[in-house]
């Protein structure tokens, strides 16, 4: 089994049009999981005791069972009750929702990062608790919060594949249909391969940067 | 659906009867996880040391490594090896496929945690073993290592809970465990929810009893370690 240039420019229009899938599923998805994961962060802080250990057993339970699962059963049950989604918005759902417990870790540290002196500091300004969130705490803790972000958002696009699982026709989806259909395994795979290192490398290195600069800063 | 929660209670009946091949699922996602955390570790260890190994070709060997398997996507590299590699001759069954492609993929992880857990150690235990005139094997293995693992430990363990989950993944390379398992009762009860309720609860059992085990190993580690520093001073 040989490499063949012919196959491969054959299937690379159909996996373009799926890396574009893959792009837009990983930047819906990753926002998703930043609002979300910051809103888990806030709500865990709560005064409520019963909200805190609901909320840190329901992302316990997310975060310790598979995320193809809980596609799945997005995917498959929730049309019985009525509520049809497409296969992408699924998809997405489901990996912003996963990675959401993840990112509301980073949140929850870069906010108790945050010294106590500037929460009394807003309190003697007289700062309500919109104006103590707004205009001193996000400010300080997101900078450090950046590079883990950003590494949760390469994560993410390498969990894309996954979506191919739920019929989504993504860059993986794309290649495994060319597969099948021409029984050219060897191409398809290895380009996607090829283009999940030739966006991953650079982006870690990228993400790594970010890290140096941030903890010089902070310094 | 008409009445939901009687429903429910109806059908997780029809699940339940399922009970051999969900034990059946079970099993097989256990040994997956135990076979595979087995070589990722290795792999960890390995990759993680050559890391810093004297040798310029060594550490680049380690970082190619670790770039090609962390950078591209776990379920491509399990497809790549169960249904690519055969067109080279080179044969896996589905379980062992598997095993491979988890494997390899959370070792280029855990390397770097080995990494971070040997560079955490402090240069003057470094200095220290020199001084005893220790070979770069005793070096390792007597002052490193052991102070290294208690910092791995909790990482590891978030890794080992990464591993259980990427096991599901292994379902669609027709490895038949909880995922797979089902799926079949999906198709042959045209139930939806209930049997994949049924999966995630026990998933999460699963989880659960890694995380327990991981902390009290931890608990172990960081006990002797304090004893150690409490004799030194």
């Amino acid at each position: 089994m040989y490499w063949s240039w012919e196959v491969a420019f054959d299937v690379l229009p159909q996996l373009a049009k799926g890396v574009v899938v893959t792009v837009q599923a990983t930047i819906v998805a990753s926002l998703l999981a930043y609002v979300l994961g910051l809103g888990i962060a806030i709500l865990k802080m709560s005064k409520s005791k019963l909200l805190r250990i609901v909320l840190y057993w329901t992302t316990e339970f997310i975060r310790r069972t598979p995320i193809l699962v809980q596609l799945y059963i997005v995917f498959y049950v929730l049309p019985d009750y009525g509520i049809f989604f497409e296969a992408f918005t699924c998809g997405v759902l489901v990996l912003g929702i996963h990675f959401s417990t993840y990112t509301a870790e980073v949140f929850r540290a870069g906010i108790d990062n945050v010294p106590k002196g500037q929460w009394e500091a807003a309190k003697s300004l007289n700062y309500n608790q919109y104006e103590t969130w707004k205009n001193v705490i996000l400010p300080q803790a997101i900078p450090p919060m950046i590079p883990p972000l950003a590494n949760y958002l390469i994560t993410m696009f390498k969990e894309t594949p996954l979506l191919a699982a739920i019929t989504v026709v993504e860059l993986f989806r794309a290649a495994d249909q060319y597969s099948n259909s021409h029984y050219k395994y060897l191409e398809p795979m290895t380009l996607v391969g090829v283009f999940f290192l030739i966006v991953s490398i650079p982006s870690a290195i990228l993400a790594m940067k970010l890290e140096k600069r941030f903890k010089q800063r902070k310094i | 659906m008409p009445c939901i929660i009687t429903g429910q209670i109806f059908f997780m009946k029809e699940v339940i009867a399922f009970y051999p091949i969900l034990i059946d699922g079970t099993i097989t996602t256990i040994i997956l996880t135990v076979l595979s955390a087995i070589l990722a570790l290795a792999i960890s260890f390995v990759v993680g040391l050559s890391r810093i190994s004297k040798f310029k070709i060594v550490r680049v060997l380690a970082i190619i490594y670790l770039e090609f398997f962390r950078g591209s996507s776990a379920l491509v590299q399990m497809f790549f090896i169960y249904f690519v590699l055969p067109m080279w001759g080179i044969y896996f069954d589905a379980l062992t496929a598997g095993v491979i492609a988890i494997g390899c993929n959370l070792g280029a992880y855990g390397s770097e945690v080995v990494r971070g857990g040997v560079l955490a150690v402090g240069k003057e235990q470094h200095e220290a073993s020199l001084a005893l005139n220790y070979s770069p094997y005793k070096r390792y293995r007597h002052v490193i290592i052991p102070q290294a693992i208690p910092v791995m430990i909790p990482t590891f363990g978030n890794l080992l809970i990464e591993l259980l989950k990427l096991t599901a993944v292994a379902s669609l390379i027709t490895i038949s465990d909880l995922t797979f398992m089902a799926h079949i009762i999906r198709v042959q009860t045209a139930l939806t929810l209930e049997p994949f309720l049924v999966i995630l609860v026990i998933y999460f059992i699963i989880a659960s009893i890694l995380v327990k085990i991981v902390d009290i190993i931890a608990k172990k580690f960081s006990r002797g370690r304090n004893i150690m520093i409490a004799g030194e001073n």
